[in-house]
């Protein structure tokens, strides 16, 4: 038996029986430091004519790289070993509360404009805005609606001077005149925004949200009112289908007017929308009133179309059987977490309005 | 505007059963708002259990009874009546009934010192019949299962209630609503009565309309009837009025209101004994006054057309009669009034007056100027046939004659408009039921517009009348193409969008206010903005617009407060006012945050918010709306209402003038004045509109993707300088010595206090040193290190801490 051979079945059998860190270290200096048995063999080849040489070195080579090979395995399992000891002490109950952490939510009137965005985005809108603070002119006048006219009754304004010549806008509609008058033809625009009455009970609040529409171009009728309306209405409230009525009515902007009303019914004390034979209103619409594009300087022989103004806050209360107006303003720390959404649930046509 | 089927019937010839008219009703626009029996007095007359009956304390013949009325409650009634006693089932009547027998309204009173709610009632009470003597006895089998419910049943017959748009005047009428109807296909319009009237002699009272300037009146016709003898209405009549809610008065004044409602024609009836002379229909001049039917006293302006005689006022025309030629049941001569007042003045006085009455609503609307002649004989014919008395022949003064109005409507409108076709055949069917005179013209219609309809005066008033009657389910739903020719969102909408949501997700939850708000609380917000005051608030507490969130939101924390919330995150995005003009306003995004950043719990201890929370928020929500934060500057100069030690304002831009952020702690102040008790409040805002946005996309300013895989090198400084010093000053001094080579800057520790000067802090800083393109080599750290601390100390008068 060489030498070789030997050493490895002394060092298979002694490393078999060791489970310490230590001892294995010391196996490997005793075979592979400087004095060890296995670099000793390697200092022995000098003296060995070539071919011997080539077939010791090989198995010499073999050796040391079956060694080793065990050496390390047995080091890894000891450390293995070792750190599953210690984490044996290192167990904490995960079931004890984590950190603090809070949940901010969106409120719905900014999730349901979120969502009418989303799908007026879909078939070509884009969004424009006004301000808040409204003259006379804009809000009554141009929308014909003069000073004479009865109908200025219906709303209930704030004023915000004497001469009645500044107002808190009753209405989206003056965007409207504001996006007409300061661009050219087609528009195709919705103004999403606060409006302002004053009135106020359970069902009026002094303020409250409007989403206006507008669509003007060389043809558009009251078909393609119809079918805007009832597209929207079926992809807000997510059904497939939607049972809807137009309804002949007034206001001085539009003509011919309509109010729209839709179908529902009540299931177990909540509104199922696009069934029953109950009527809700929810809209009012027409055609814009050649009147208020000759005064926001469209020429009506040429160009035509519709408008159409929604209740925002009245879209969520219906859509997330919310009950109470009031309660949309009145930041009550509870309602808002109830019916507050996650800020990244943010409405798109590809992951769906709701969740 | 209320009418019954039955009235409506006066007019239209129909088959159709009700719940049909009120479809049709509806398909028209002429929306119903309700169809229900009219409530009456009787409604008020309960079916109740007497459940104990004692003796009076303080009488001996009067008993007092707990009574059952189906509430929860049962209520308690001193009676009188030998009958009264435990388990019987009678009639109660609450206070405010109207007993029938002798039109007594009851009230809650004391009877001998013990309350009585209301009244137990006798046959004769309830005109049942003549027994007075006890209480109405109910027989228990039939009675005892209704206790609660009415006990008279409420025979009266529907009633309709439209609500009429502003726009069609002529609808206030049963026969304008039955003339829609016809030209629906719902039935025939009925002919009209022709009204002929036998008169004796002519009209002598003297009528005369001023020729003036902004006279209000355009006709005033009338009629003198003499000899007559006013009386109750005979029972049709009062049953007429009653079934759509309006009181009798009187035989003459029935018939007038009669004939309103009937063609929306208003009349007014004057004693004609009590007119002095003659009538001057003329313009007011201010400080006039008189007393009207309504028992007020009115003082005029200028300009209000009044109906005068020689001693003054007699009545504003179109709106109210006064009382001095009111009729009365002794009246034996009226002059009958049918006259055309401009809907321009009606508006005007009516507005600047504050009244409205049933002819204000009609005239400002517009009547139809050619009614007056009809209003007339109709109204004389029936005051002939119910009050007697002889009719003089009709006055009519004319002021300004009525313009008949044409409009020449192209036949193809109609569907370019409603995107349907009606053939021309059926147009001109429907146009001539409506009452237009129609001759055609190739492709036009020439229409004369009924003298009813002041609301059309164009073509696309015929379109609407033409679409309405066939039905807007003749309308087609075209469905809408998805193209989009503008991106939905411009720049800033899309900053709006971010910014709320970025800031809800750190953990605050988005409110919606007024935007207005009390002026008391407004004012600790406001600094030196102007206080924009609604001249005409829903209360006194939401009187100004709101110059800042804060006042609202500081107002719904304590709120929230008082619920007991102790920690708290609120924000919202919104305008604010700076004017009264529009435009005077701009987006702000406020946050609020009270209590503790985190509560004593296992692995935490309690930390109060601090002024580096807000801050801490505020940096991320800039970076995640994507400004570049290596750009910005940030100095104490905030309002007054945050702490003026713990707070900051952020600029966009170091060379920026005007913030875009303020953060900070509250002012102590505020929370003492709104006595608000919290353990820290922290506020933030961000000011929209102030945010300057590149046209370019993120993606295109980004420079270019580089990064080094050379040795990273740390070194740990500590400066010792003026307590004053600005650290964000130190670290501009730190990297700009060399931008290439210093990759971050990390403040590790601040100290004051021992071992320093008391006006000088020690500021430790940790510098990531990292070249692209080589290993560096000691010396060159070294270098670098010198570099910075002679910088720092050449530039700061710093000292490096040994």
């Amino acid at each position: 038996m060489s030498d070789i051979i030997k050493i490895k079945t002394e060092y298979l059998n002694k490393l078999k029986n060791v489970s310490d860190l230590k001892e294995i270290n010391q196996i490997k200096s005793e075979l592979f430091g400087k004095r060890g048995k296995i670099s000793d063999e390697f200092k022995k080849l000098g003296s060995q004519n070539s071919e011997e040489r080539k077939k010791i070195s090989s198995e010499l080579n073999d050796t040391k790289s079956e060694l080793q090979n065990l050496i390390e395995k047995k080091i890894k399992d000891i450390e293995i070993n070792e750190i599953n000891l210690k984490l044996k002490n290192e167990r904490v109950d995960v079931t004890l509360p984590e950190r603090t952490f809070n949940r901010g939510k969106i409120h719905p009137v900014s999730q349901v404009i979120d969502e009418i965005s989303s799908i007026f985005s879909e078939i070509g809108f884009s969004v424009e805005e006004g301000p808040d603070v409204e003259n006379e002119y804009n809000n009554f006048t141009a929308l014909n609606t003069p000073e004479s006219h009865p109908a200025r009754d219906m709303h209930d304004t704030f004023y915000l001077d004497k001469n009645k010549k500044f107002l808190l806008r009753t209405h989206t509609s003056p965007v409207q005149v504001r996006t007409m008058l300061k661009g050219k033809p087609p528009f195709k625009i919705i103004a999403p925004g606060r409006t302002y009455r004053s009135d106020s009970d359970q069902t009026h609040a002094p303020m409250f949200h409007q989403v206006e529409g507008l669509h003007i171009d060389k043809n558009i009728n009251m078909a393609h009112l119809k079918g805007c309306l009832n597209y929207f209405i079926k992809e807000f409230f997510e059904v497939d289908k939607i049972k809807m009525r137009f309804r002949p009515s007034h206001f001085p902007f539009t003509e011919p007017s309509a109010e729209v009303d839709i179908g529902y019914e009540m299931k177990d004390g909540k509104i199922i929308i696009g069934e029953g034979d109950q009527w809700l209103e929810i809209l009012g619409c027409g055609m814009v009133h050649p009147n208020v594009l000759k005064n926001v300087k469209v020429n009506p022989s040429k160009y035509q179309g519709y408008a159409f103004g929604i209740g925002i806050d009245r879209l969520a209360m219906l859509k997330y059987g919310i009950n109470d107006l009031r309660a949309f303003f009145e930041t009550d720390y509870r309602w808002l977490s109830h019916f507050g959404f996650d800020p990244l649930d943010v409405p798109s046509s590809y992951r769906g309005l709701s969740r | 505007m209320k009418f019954t089927i039955d009235w409506l019937k006066d007019h239209l010839d129909t088959k159709l059963n009700d719940e049909k008219i009120i479809d049709k009703l509806t398909n028209v626009g002429l929306e119903v708002e309700s169809f229900q029996t009219q409530p009456s007095e009787l409604d008020n007359f309960i079916v109740a259990k007497i459940i104990s009956s004692e003796k009076h304390p303080n009488a001996d013949r009067l008993k007092v009874c707990e009574v059952d009325i189906g509430k929860n409650e049962n209520v308690k009634v001193v009676c009188g009546a030998p009958n009264a006693k435990k388990n019987l089932i009678t009639v109660y009547a609450p206070p405010g009934a109207i007993i029938p027998k002798n039109q007594m309204k009851l009230s809650v009173s004391k009877i001998r010192g013990v309350t009585s709610y209301g009244m137990l009632c006798s046959e004769a009470e309830l005109k049942l019949s003549d027994e007075s003597q006890g209480i109405t006895e109910l027989s228990r089998n039939k009675y005892e299962s209704k206790i609660g419910k009415n006990y008279f049943s409420n025979n009266a017959t529907k009633v309709i209630d439209l609500s009429i748009t502003p726009n069609r005047a002529d609808c206030l009428g049963v026969r304008g609503i039955a003339r829609d109807l016809a030209a629906s296909g719902s039935g025939k319009l009925r002919k009209k009565n022709s009204s002929k009237i036998k008169s004796f002699g002519k009209q002598n009272l003297k009528v005369k309309i001023q020729r003036e300037k902004n006279q209000g009146c355009s006709a005033f016709g009338s009629f003198l009837i003499k000899d007559v003898k006013n009386k109750e209405s005979p029972k049709w009549l009062k049953d007429k009025l009653l079934s759509v809610g309006q009181k009798p008065i009187s035989a003459i004044v029935d018939i007038t209101n009669y004939v309103m409602l009937d063609l929306n024609r208003p009349l007014h009836a004057y004693d004609a004994d009590k007119i002095d002379t003659e009538i001057l229909v003329r313009n007011s001049k201010k400080g006039e006054s008189f007393e009207a039917l309504d028992k007020k006293k009115y003082v005029l302006e200028d300009n209000m057309c009044v109906i005068t005689d020689k001693s003054g006022i007699l009545g504003l025309g179109g709106i109210i009669g006064g009382t001095r030629s009111a009729t009365e049941f002794g009246t034996t001569n009226i002059l009958l009034e049918s006259a055309y007042f401009y809907p321009k003045s009606i508006r005007k006085t009516s507005k600047s007056l504050n009244i409205d009455t049933d002819a204000k609503h009609r005239f400002e609307r517009g009547i139809d100027p050619n009614s007056i002649e009809e209003g007339l004989l109709v109204a004389a014919n029936l005051i002939k046939k119910i009050c007697g008395g002889t009719i003089s022949k009709k006055d009519i003064q004319i002021n300004e004659k009525f313009k008949k109005r044409k409009v020449s409507f192209p036949v193809t409108k109609l569907q370019s408009i409603t995107g349907f076709k009606v053939s021309e055949k059926e147009i001109v069917k429907i146009l001539d039921s409506l009452g237009f005179k129609i001759t055609k013209k190739k492709k036009f219609l020439d229409l004369i517009v009924p003298s009813w309809r002041p609301d059309i005066e164009q073509e696309i008033d015929i379109v609407e009348e033409v679409a309405r009657i066939i039905g807007y389910d003749k309308i087609k739903t075209e469905l809408p193409e998805k193209v989009r020719i503008k991106p939905t969102l411009n720049k800033q909408q899309k900053l709006f969008h971010f910014l709320q949501r970025s800031v809800a997700s750190k953990g605050y939850l988005e409110t919606v206010t007024w935007s207005f708000t009390d002026s008391k609380i407004n004012e600790l917000f406001k600094e030196d903005k102007k206080e924009i005051e609604i001249v005409n608030p829903i209360s006194s507490d939401l009187n100004v617009l709101r110059s800042s969130i804060f006042s609202n939101l500081i107002f719904y924390l304590k709120k929230n407060l008082d619920r007991d919330f102790k920690d708290i995150s609120m924000f919202e995005i919104g305008p604010i006012f700076t004017g009264n003009k529009p435009g005077e306003q701009e987006i702000v995004l406020a946050g609020i945050k009270s209590g503790l950043a985190s509560r004593l719990n296992w692995l935490e201890k309690d930390r109060k918010l601090d002024v580096f929370d807000s801050k801490r928020d505020v940096m991320q929500t800039l970076h995640e709306i994507g400004l570049d934060i290596n750009k910005i500057k940030i100095d104490t100069k905030t309002p007054n209402y945050y702490h003026p030690g713990k707070s900051g304002a952020i600029y966009q831009n170091s060379f920026d003038k005007v913030p875009i952020v303020f953060f900070g702690e509250i002012h102590p102040n505020i929370i003492h004045k709104v006595d608000i008790k919290t353990d820290a409040l922290i506020i933030f805002e961000v000011f929209l509109d102030r945010i300057k946005i590149s046209e370019r996309k993120i993606k295109d300013m980004k420079s270019k993707f580089q990064y080094s895989d050379f040795q990273k090198s740390e070194r740990d400084f500590a400066f010792v300088l003026d307590k004053s010093f600005e650290v964000q000053e130190l670290i501009k001094i730190i990297s700009d010595v060399d931008k290439d080579l210093i990759k971050s800057i990390r403040v590790f520790d601040v100290y004051e206090g021992d071992n320093i000067d008391k006006d000088k802090k020690s500021v430790a800083l940790n510098v990531t040193i990292q070249s692209t393109n080589k290993s560096l080599t000691d010396e060159d750290l070294n270098n670098l290190n010198k570099l910075i601390i002679s910088s720092v100390e050449n530039k700061t008068g710093a000292k490096l801490r040994s």
